[in-house]
């Protein structure tokens, strides 16, 4: 007799049921609803941290479960919001256009259209024409269908490549960041198709949409709290049966899972591709709240910060890489915001803006060397209630 | 009888030496047979092979009464196709219950989208019952197998190749670092295997060799030197002189 699935993993129920009651209670507090105790910056950078959460799930299931350190997610998120990206401008620029050239006297022609909306967006790289990639930006629904696609079609294939060469352990790492790497570095020239290094701007404007970013901003707070419930569901649901044995084994001995007789690489390609997908939905949230993408945003070190989230959050249980990834990342935007006050020390006085990195370094090093289970560990020392009722 | 795996002409190198030399190999259903030589002989170089983990320069390998080549088939087919490996060291997955070790080695559909919508039947959770009885861990099921001892190891590992059902068992120093029960119970495990499938065990150690009572295939040099029961090939000049001599 199988209980159901939500009844053996009471974490499960138990997160949703927090990542609710915050969703509300932000909202309650909000602009948007009138409040007006929680600012509507504030409200993106939360909503913006949920989306920061979901690719954590993706990165604990990764690394945590199957033990393949990827040091490349962030391309995924970032294609994502680049896929995104691309509909929100060109919709923006189109609605734009039209309205101004509807005011000459002859209505103006489709190509004249085309020809403006692009004029307007590759302007600033000195061009006028849409490239090749562009083709779907005017529907959404593809558009839509491409955040998925193109980055679930570079992990399927990267991954392959790798995972078939029995490329593991820092390896693969490497050649994540190399792939993370290059693609950055491919973005940021102008003829990429993408705006090189100006990247995609204006994304936090909804085409067509007239509230004001009061109430936007709650939208994709909802639709990211969404996101990150739905993911971290799916997450809980693929480790807690015999799929979650299998990746466990492969990161704990690849050799017994391969004589088992499972095909180690086609569960590697799998779930890197499955997380690659979780990256690239969390990167299409969050880049609207962000307003502008760049290929900055896909450089190396923003995937080595992801892992070094989840390995503080507490790696393989899910909520870990949740904590770690709110807590790290909203602290972050606290010491880089200029908020945190100053240290003085006499001769010198740290200034958290340039400190905060050698902070986080430092408890990098102290929760890898002292608390290998990270912050989450912290949930294994309250005591289970098994038969402690009176 | 026909022979379930035929090994013929065999040999591999690695950068100039020698590790398989022309080796030939016969066993056949329900067949219980000891592997011996000194280091060096080839014997686990043998077993990767088998297993698909090393790839022979020539020779043959052929599987079953279709008599398909293994060497054309991945680790994973190779097991599929009803080949269990045991490794000297004992390897289970320390982090998951004895009772999840042995359920994701039960012989079901190996694919990843079959595994992500299993959840175990009655009948599975039956089977994992009986083969923790077989491998006298019943009452370790829900314990972590990486609590186990040393010997509880060895014998979940076997019993995760049971869980298998291979048709050949390739089972590499099972005895080594036991105690003497601990040995007489693994004997037993073996023993009782072999009754319905074939069972390779290669072994240093000559009492658990004799224990098992089966027939012997001595290695040396990457090549068979002899085989035969274990009074036969001790009584063998060449294999005093090479293995057990001085």
């Amino acid at each position: 007799m199988q209980r159901s699935f939500i009844a053996r993993n009471p974490s499960v129920l138990i997160f949703l049921s927090l990542l609710a009651l915050f969703t509300l209670v932000v909202t309650v507090l909000s602009e948007g609803a009138g409040a007006g105790f929680i600012s509507t910056s504030f409200i993106k950078t939360l909503g913006k941290t949920l989306c920061l959460c979901l690719i954590a799930v993706a990165m604990d299931l990764i690394w945590g479960y199957a033990g393949i350190l990827s040091l490349g997610h962030f391309a995924f998120f970032g294609l994502g919001g680049y896929m995104i990206g691309m509909w929100l401008m060109y919709e923006r620029t189109r609605l734009i256009v039209v309205d101004s050239l509807n005011q000459t006297e002859i209505p103006p022609t489709e190509a004249e259209v085309i020809e403006a909306i692009g004029t307007q967006i590759f302007g600033v790289v000195g061009s006028s024409d849409f490239p090749m990639i562009w083709a779907f930006a005017d529907s959404l629904i593809l558009q839509l269908a491409l955040v998925v696609l193109v980055p679930g079609m570079l992990a399927l294939i990267f991954g392959w490549l790798a995972f078939r060469s029995r490329v593991t352990g820092v390896y693969l790492s490497i050649l994540t960041q190399a792939m993370t790497l290059a693609l950055a570095l491919y973005l940021f020239q102008n003829d990429s198709g993408l705006r090189g290094n100006n990247g995609l701007s204006g994304l936090q404007n909804l085409p067509g949409v007239t509230a004001s970013q009061d109430i936007v901003s709650l939208w994709f707070l909802w639709a990211s709290a969404f996101a990150l419930g739905a993911g971290y569901f799916l997450a809980a649901w693929v480790v807690s049966g015999k799929f979650g044995s299998v990746i466990c084994g492969i990161r704990d001995n690849e050799a017994r899972v391969r004589f088992l007789g499972y095909s180690v690489e086609a569960y590697k390609l799998a779930l890197f591709t499955l997380t690659a997908c979780l990256a690239a939905i969390a990167g299409a949230l969050y880049y609207p709240q962000a307003g502008i993408i760049n290929p900055a945003e896909i450089a190396p070190i923003a995937s080595i910060y992801l892992a070094v989230w989840v390995a503080i959050g507490g790696r393989g249980r899910l909520y870990g890489a949740v904590i770690g990834a709110a807590f790290v990342s909203l602290l972050s935007t606290w010491f880089t915001g200029g908020q945190a006050p100053d240290l003085p020390m006499g001769v010198y006085t740290v200034k958290w803006v340039d400190w905060w990195l050698v902070l986080l370094g430092v408890s990098f090093v102290l929760v890898t060397l002292f608390a290998p289970k990270g912050i989450g560990g912290l949930f294994d020392l309250i005591p289970t209630k098994k038969g402690s009722e009176e | 009888m026909s022979m379930l795996l035929e090994v013929s002409g065999v040999s591999v190198s690695f950068d100039g030496f020698k590790a398989i030399n022309n080796l030939s190999f016969n066993i056949g259903e329900a067949e219980l047979r000891a592997i011996i030589g000194p280091n060096g002989a080839g014997k686990t170089t043998f077993m990767d092979i088998v297993t698909g983990k090393t790839r022979p320069d020539e020779g043959r390998v052929i599987w079953g009464e279709k008599s398909v080549s293994l060497l054309k088939m991945s680790e994973a087919q190779i097991a599929q196709a009803g080949v269990g490996r045991k490794f000297q060291k004992p390897t289970v997955f320390e982090d998951q219950t004895v009772q999840e070790n042995l359920l994701v080695s039960l012989k079901n559909p190996r694919s990843w989208l079959s595994v992500l919508t299993y959840r175990p039947t009655a009948e599975d959770l039956g089977r994992v019952d009986a083969l923790a009885e077989e491998i006298g861990l019943s009452d370790q099921l829900t314990r972590l197998a990486g609590e186990l001892s040393h010997g509880q190891k060895q014998w979940l590992e076997i019993g995760m190749l049971l869980a298998q059902e291979p048709r050949l068992l390739l089972v590499d120093e099972p005895a080594a670092g036991m105690t003497v029960t601990e040995r007489q119970h693994t004997t037993d495990i073996l023993v009782e295997a072999a009754k319905t499938r074939a069972v390779v065990v290669v072994e240093h150690d000559m009492e658990f060799v004799r224990r098992l009572n089966c027939k012997v295939t001595v290695l040396h040099e990457g090549s068979v030197l002899a085989e035969g029961s274990l009074d036969h090939v001790t009584a063998n000049k060449d294999v005093i002189d090479v293995y057990l001599g001085r």
